[in-house]
């Protein structure tokens, strides 16, 4: 899939961003995968998410540089991660953490495990 | 590298009347700042993090901040 990336135009990569967004209820954009992380903030949503037993979608934002840039831009927001939910931006990992903390997090993702 | 006097300084530029704390969380680009402002009264957490991410959005593209761990609340709250 990320070869196929870098010849996408930005405005196709920010209609994939917006299809994902829309497309999926719970979504995070991520440097690395759930299953392997590439960095400590994106790492720290995750094993949020998985800890609550949320169901959500990922992507790796690493493959090309132009997702990030493209995404920031669209969310106004200048850092990865960035979690989606019912396609509104809840924010990075500080927001996720505070509102995991604040058990504000779990009626949001609409899961009973706390 | 970041200077964290200047980064403090952005921030209290952009939010007058704030109090700004800048630390560095280590390699002097992993930053984390405490920010209380009367801007903040009634935004949600989301906008609050934007304001600040805004107030430093060059020293973010200029690469010299790699992360900026917040928390920010409204003097009221404290």
């Amino acid at each position: 899939m990320s070869s196929e990336l870098l010849t996408m135009t930005e405005e196709e990569i920010l209609d994939q961003i917006k299809n994902e967004v829309d497309g999926n209820r719970v979504f995070l954009y991520m440097k690395g995968t759930p299953e392997a992380p590439m960095c400590g903030f994106s790492n720290q949503v995750v094993q949020i998410l998985n800890h609550i037993g949320a169901e959500y979608g990922a992507r790796d934002i690493l493959p090309d540089p132009r997702i990030r840039q493209v995404l920031s831009s669209w969310s106004d927001w200048p850092t990865i991660p960035q979690l989606f939910v019912d396609g509104k931006l809840v924010g990075g990992c500080d927001i996720v953490t505070e509102m995991f903390q604040a058990e504000e997090l779990q009626p949001l993702l609409g899961s009973e495990a706390s | 590298m970041a200077d964290l006097a200047e980064i403090t300084k952005l921030i209290e530029d952009a939010l007058p009347g704030a109090t700004v704390e800048v630390v560095d969380q280590g390699g002097g680009d992993h930053l984390a700042a405490t920010v209380i402002a009367p801007q903040f009264a009634d935004a949600s957490r989301l906008e609050q993090h934007r304001m600040v991410y805004s107030a430093v959005q060059a020293r973010l593209d200029g690469g010299e901040i790699h992360a900026l761990a917040l928390k920010t609340r409204a003097p009221e709250d404290v």
